[in-house]
């Protein structure tokens, strides 16, 4: 089994969170896991990404090679397309739909959305939206982490008790929304696979 | 997986690795890739316990003399840093070479080649062959974490500081790592030899003769190092040598194992006998390496004679920027595998002030003044958030060099006649190295306006604590700067008319000026008001 994902979004928006849940239950899988981030200048509001990297074999690269990803995971749309070279030619793109404009030459967002369904195989999701719906306002990051469970291999149990893990010392009701807000995610990603 | 294994990034199994190898003081100045360092060593629950010291300096050079302080008292010191860092700690670090340790000293360099957040990407290995010492350098996070065990034997046993070098990529990428019981931290135990670190010509002689005598020794534990690997291969049309994670991006290019005979290298000075080994065997020599092409120029030698070594100077790999799998691909002749390029509409997205920051208001001030009625206005700026104001919206500052240099560069200008000469520099650079350019200022009476912009935090690397918060006004007075021209403003919309005239004024008044908008980060504040409220 590997899964090499690349975690996309702005500085400030905490792609970190969504890594920090998937590499845990990557982890308490008894699997090998690499995981680089974007750390200093970035994280004021430019593009960051993170290389995500699991597999029952050892891990060598930090980075995920060129053409090698099997998905972007994206938290903002325009965001996702940056990292095209890296996604491989039978990856996934998962992204949020909603853009985080802070540029003034941000581009027309329905050319952005066309760009993405272009891609073969890709999910968009109104993520903001099913978190609220949730119950939890502030669970975007838990609705992709869902959405992305679904497509990695791992059991639903492993990564639900991974939010347990990372949350658990914030309390019991921010990890029952967080897991609500990561169902939310993974259910849609399966409606839309089919 | 084993019981004692931790998910650490580089950073952090560096510093986990020094907790358990008996580290008693960490130093440093905050800087990216190095940050995690003692970051990681604050918020350590054992570190606390230990009682190990973990406080920021002031910058790199104080902190690597404390932590010679450390080790001529017998006990473990670590001292890191950014790849620049180590040229404002460059004096006690060659110097440090021929005082040589009492107790173990490493130094960490973290360095940054594509300069993901830096002004340069040099190469500290070279620093380190400078000054003759050993180096360390891990090609993932268990050696990272192994090193500082190794590293503090091998500083011991030949009394000598050694390097941990490290390069961002390592430093900021986590991986499971697998904890080694706990050493004692070292008793106080003073030099044997009283004049060992009294570096007064007639006896730093002798010292440096030993450090040259050293060198061998170095080479033959380099020979032997465990880290060091020769890993025979069939097809001896290609040796390669990979230097620390150059050897991840080259096994990833072969999940089957590579053909060719490897040499792993992660201890040096680089081991003669094993590279001889290599070359013998092999058609031709491909050097990685992530930085300057070290090796691979003292492979080749000045006369470039006979040579079939082959890297970043022969083009196979590219001269600068970051070694990546898909570069090593290609050194390796095999074809590009590549996704989609990224469509035309993919806008950069450039770092950018914080909604709501105080250098924001502090700069629609300057650049109004400057912009209107002075032609020739500029404004240096230093190194810090707000060097942001070099890029839109604002494009007013005109330098950003290293740590300090805007208010003597300020200096410099007005020396030169321009008129305003103003600097901008934020409160830890200023306690880092802007104190004594201000002194400068202040002997000469230059005209010069300068802005020191406080916001009670080092914000471009991650808010930690500034050693300005509370002193900045009293530091001015005490350096001579005359009271009534030490101005605090308070950087916001609504006082942006008072802050205009106060810069009018300043700029008039012919002689040292220095304008303090003070207000503190949001970032930092941010976080504060979530602790408190939860
Ligand atoms: C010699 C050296 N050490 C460390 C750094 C890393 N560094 C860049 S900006 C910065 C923080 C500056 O803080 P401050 O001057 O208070 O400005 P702020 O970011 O808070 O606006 C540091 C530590 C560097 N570039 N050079």
């Amino acid at each position: 089994m590997k899964s090499d994902i690349i975690l996309s979004g702005v500085g400030g928006q905490g792609i970190l969170s969504i890594a920090a849940v998937i590499g845990q239950a990557a982890v308490s899988a008894g699997l090998h896991m690499k995981q680089s981030e974007v750390h200093g200048m970035s994280q004021r509001g430019g593009d960051v990404q993170s290389h995500l990297r699991i597999s029952d074999k050892e891990v060598f690269s930090d980075l995920v090679p060129h053409g090698a990803a099997d998905m972007i995971l994206s938290v903002e749309p325009m965001e996702s397309l940056r990292y095209l070279p890296w996604l491989s030619k039978q990856g996934w793109i998962i992204t949020n739909s909603q853009p985080f404009i802070n540029i003034p030459n941000y581009p027309d967002q329905k050319a952005v959305i066309a760009e993405i369904e272009k891609q073969p195989k890709h999910i968009i999701i109104n993520a903001d939206e099913l978190a609220k719906a949730a119950g939890n306002s502030r669970g975007m990051n838990m609705v992709m982490a869902g959405a992305a469970s679904l497509f990695v291999d791992i059991p639903q149990e492993k990564m639900e008790g991974a939010i347990q893990f990372l949350f658990g010392r914030k309390g019991e009701e921010i990890v029952k929304s967080n897991i609500a807000a990561f169902r939310a995610g993974r259910e849609f990603a399966q409606k839309k696979r089919g | 997986m084993a019981k004692n294994v931790m998910m650490l990034m580089g950073d952090e199994a560096i510093a986990q690795g020094a907790i358990d190898a008996g580290v008693s003081g960490f130093y440093a100045y905050p800087g990216t890739p190095s940050t995690e360092i003692m970051e990681y060593a604050q918020h350590s629950k054992d570190a606390a316990v230990l009682n190990i010291h973990r406080q920021w300096s002031a910058n790199e050079k104080t902190a690597m003399e404390s932590a010679l302080g450390m080790s001529y008292c017998g006990k473990r010191a670590m001292v890191s840093m950014k790849h620049v860092g180590l040229n404002v700690a460059a004096d006690p670090f060659v110097n440090s070479g021929v005082t040589g340790a009492n107790g173990g000293i490493i130094v960490v360099a973290a360095d940054d080649p594509s300069m993901h957040s830096s002004q340069n990407e040099q190469d500290s290995r070279i620093l380190a062959q400078f000054a003759l010492l050993p180096i360390f350098e891990p090609a993932n996070q268990q050696e990272a974490y192994d090193m500082a065990f190794a590293g503090y034997e091998l500083s011991e046993k030949y009394k000598t500081p050694v390097m941990l070098r490290i390069t961002t990529r390592l430093a900021h990428s986590r991986a499971g790592v697998e904890m080694k019981p706990r050493l004692k931290q070292n008793a106080m135990k003073l030099p044997e030899n009283k004049r060992q670190f009294v570096l007064l010509p007639g006896i730093a002689r002798k010292q440096y003769k030993t450090l040259v005598a050293n060198q061998a020794k170095f080479m033959e534990e380099a020979e032997k190092s465990p880290f060091n690997r020769y890993i025979d291969g069939a097809d001896k049309s290609r040796g390669i040598i990979a230097c620390g994670i150059a050897y991840n991006y080259l096994m990833e290019n072969y999940p089957n194992g590579c053909p060719h005979p490897v040499l792993k290298l992660c201890q040096y000075p680089a081991p003669k006998k094993l590279i001889e080994k290599l070359v013998k065997e092999t058609k031709e020599v491909l050097v990685l390496e992530d930085g300057q092409p070290m090796l691979e120029e003292s492979l080749r030698g000045l006369l470039d004679r006979d040579v079939k070594v082959k890297g970043r100077i022969t083009g196979e790999l590219p001269r600068d920027g970051e070694l990546n799998p898909l570069f090593v691909r290609r050194a390796l002749g095999m074809a590009d595998i590549c996704g989609a390029p990224a469509p035309a509409i993919v806008a950069p997205r450039p770092p950018a002030f914080c909604v709501g920051c105080g250098h924001i208001d502090a700069y629609n001030a300057i650049k109004q003044v400057v912009t209107t009625g002075y032609e020739d206005g500029h404004v240096f700026a230093d190194i810090g958030c707000y060097t942001l104001a070099a890029l839109p919206p604002f494009e007013v500052v005109n330098s950003c060099v290293d740590m300090g240099a805007s208010i003597t560069m300020a200096k410099g200008a007005a020396d030169a006649g321009l008129f305003p000469a103003c600097a901008v520099i934020g409160d830890s650079t200023f306690c880092h190295s802007g104190m004594t350019g201000l002194l400068d200022c202040v002997i000469e009476n230059s005209n010069v306006v300068i802005f020191i912009l406080d916001n009670s935090a080092t914000a471009m690397t991650g808010g930690q604590d500034s050693h300005a918060l509370g002193r900045l006004e009293a530091i001015c007075k005490g350096l001579g700067v005359d009271e009534k021209h030490i101005r605090i403003v308070n950087p916001l919309k609504k006082n942006h008319d008072e802050m205009v005239q106060v810069i009018k004024e300043e700029i008039e008044y012919k002689g040292v000026s220095v304008i303090i908008p003070t207000r503190e980060c949001i970032q930092t504040l941010g976080k504060k008001n979530k602790k408190g409220g939860e």
